[in-house]
């Protein structure tokens, strides 16, 4: 039921733009197929690493994005999205647990279906540019969630 | 890496091509669950990591079984209609103005 009832956002962001006079469509990300990179060991094993696109500080609406990085404890109270596009009249982002799920994840871990949580979660930048995200944003996370030690990234777009 | 993509835009993550995700049919910003909801935020994070597991192959995509309830967002969101083409229109201009300015502005350093 809800697979037929799905928000067609693509089309739906196509017109959107078109009626504020954008002429060119963006081009959203396309590949043929994606790497699957098995489970290295169990789970209960397994440090996961988790990445947002929601910011550490408010940021103005045309402001450079950078990828940036906090630790997981204390649980941070605030971040931020208002640069971004999401259903701000749905919903809010005043819960961080709704998108970043620190606690949640938490919790699995002191149930032992995770091994552990890293350290650190890490924010990517949205960027228009694809290029930018393939050869620069995605290689420093990568880095990032290695130096921390994780075996498996959770990945939660607003 | 193997990696897991918890989301709430189904068409934009299957036509990029993930690993293993879990659809989670919310209005875009939530998709780890109703705020202040931590029963759901559980459970659906709870889902998301066991595909970690339990995907056997690329592009596996799982439907979450959480409901939002209210579904008047479905039709809300970035409507175009009659009310508010001539509005969507003024805030087009606006952003092309702004970025038009950004971009003037000398680079420093």
């Amino acid at each position: 039921m809800s697979d037929d009832r799905a928000v067609a956002y693509m089309a739906r962001t196509r017109a959107y733009y078109e009626a504020q006079g954008f002429d060119r469509a963006y081009q959203y990300a396309h590949h043929d197929d994606a790497p699957f990179a098995p489970l290295p060991k169990p789970l209960s094993e397994c440090t996961l690493g988790l990445v947002t696109t929601a910011s550490l500080r408010p940021r103005e609406p045309l402001e450079p994005r950078e990828v940036a990085s906090a630790p997981v404890t204390p649980v941070p109270e605030r971040l931020f999205g208002d640069d971004l596009s999401w259903d701000k009249e749905a919903t809010h982002l005043d819960d961080v647990a709704s998108f970043c799920p620190i606690v949640p994840l938490e919790a699995l871990v002191g149930e032992g279906v995770i091994g552990a949580l890293a350290p650190r979660f890490h924010c990517a930048p949205t960027e228009y540019s694809q290029r930018a995200t393939i050869e620069h944003d995605a290689p420093e996370i990568l880095r990032r969630l290695r130096d921390d030690g994780a075996d498996v990234a959770l990945l939660v777009p607003l | 890496m193997p990696t897991v993509i918890v989301g709430s835009a189904r068409d934009i993550v299957e036509h990029c091509a993930v690993a293993r995700f879990l659809f989670v049919d919310f209005p875009l910003g939530n998709p780890c669950g109703k705020p202040w909801d931590g029963a759901m935020q559980g459970r659906i994070v709870r889902d998301a990591v066991s595909l970690f597991e339990t995907a056997t192959r690329t592009q596996t995509t799982v439907i979450s079984s959480e409901r939002w309830g209210d579904d008047g967002w479905r039709a809300r969101y970035m409507r175009v209609s009659d009310d508010n083409r001539a509005e969507l229109a003024r805030m087009g201009e606006a952003l092309r103005r702004r970025r038009a300015a950004r971009d003037r502005r000398p680079e420093v350093g």
